[in-house]
């Protein structure tokens, strides 16, 4: 079976799921744990706070995520410079003891589309410091080619923005980015329901990440479950070859024999 | 003695991180900490005294995505 040997190569590092999830927006952590475990994700992003020392009884996120099973994926959400997203990273790995970042750099807090200058400037040194280094950026086909050559472990272009659930607004860069690097393209972002998700992986997309919708679905687990049936359902018919889209019917059945 | 932990100013008698951590009842497994901008790794945390003026960032892990 095809989709058996499929496996998704971070970096040297083999995956089976092609979904990576976000643990933010949850009701609890119960409920996360399950949704996490439906969506069958072996990656999974965590953001870096301060600790509030006023509220001790606060549980500790690591105490739910088994690190066994799971490879944590902390990210830079919030910072706005390459210097801010740089430390996170580096507090990043103090805490988690890998050098896995998902590194974005935000140009403002309206959009959160990325600002490629710093994001650009921060991977330089990340990648120095022996970060494995996967950026959210805009699906801008230049920009991601310039990650790569920078050495970035993957390339994250945007569907929509962040949190929208607007879908894949442009297939057609995201086909322009598949062609134009070979690290792993993952769709970061945008994506509302099940079909976006098999949208992004049709179109041949290495993975895809989500928080948003899942998190914010009415039912987050059975969301969960239908993004990962979406994920492998897309990743399988991109493997299987589409047909051509015509303008025109071609029948089905045969033409001979038709009773008359 | 004043400090600056993660941006408020506190008070504090002469004591190590460690020590400190365990005065705000604080497990430091799953923290990062930052020592005046530059990362303080968590076997330094029983033998790094704290000074005066001293910035501390004591960060973990929340949910994101």
């Amino acid at each position: 079976m095809v989709e058996k040997k499929d496996k998704l190569i971070i970096a040297g590092r083999e995956f089976t799921s092609r979904l990576m999830v976000g643990t933010g927006k949850y009701e609890s952590f119960k409920q996360m744990v399950t949704a996490i475990e439906k969506s069958g994700a072996e990656i999974v992003t965590v953001a870096v706070r301060r600790v509030n020392i006023s509220d001790r009884s606060k549980e500790s996120l690591l105490d739910h995520i088994d690190l066994q099973k799971y490879t944590l994926l902390p990210n830079t959400a919030g910072c706005y410079t390459a210097d801010d997203a740089i430390r996170t990273c580096r507090l990043a790995r103090e805490a988690g003891l890998s050098d896995f970042v998902k590194l974005e750099v935000l140009g403002d807090d309206k959009t959160l589309f990325p600002n490629n200058e710093e994001l650009l400037k921060a991977a330089q040194t990340l990648v120095r410091e022996g970060f494995t280094v996967l950026p959210y950026t805009s699906d801008d086909p230049i920009v991601c080619r310039k990650l790569q050559d920078i050495g970035c472990a993957a390339v994250m272009p945007l569907g929509a923005p962040i949190g929208s659930g607007l879908g894949i607004r442009n297939p057609y860069n995201i086909r322009i980015i598949l062609e134009t690097v070979t690290v792993p393209v993952i769709v970061d972002a945008g994506v509302g329901t099940a079909s976006d998700a098999a949208i992004a992986m049709e179109l041949g997309c290495d993975g895809v990440l989500m928080n948003t919708a899942i998190a914010g679905a009415k039912d987050p687990v059975a969301m969960a479950e239908a993004m990962n049936m979406a994920v492998r359902a897309g990743r399988l018919a991109y493997l299987a070859g589409r047909i051509p889209k015509k303008l025109y019917a071609t029948a089905s059945s045969p033409l001979e024999g038709v009773i008359e | 003695m004043k400090i600056i932990f993660n941006g408020e100013e506190k008070s504090i008698t002469g004591m190590t991180v460690f020590e400190y951590l365990q005065t705000l009842d604080m497990d430091p497994r799953p923290l990062a900490i930052e020592l005046n901008r530059e990362i303080l790794p968590k076997n330094n945390y029983k033998t790094t005294m704290l000074r005066e003026g001293d910035q501390l960032e004591v960060v973990w892990f929340v949910g994101g995505g």
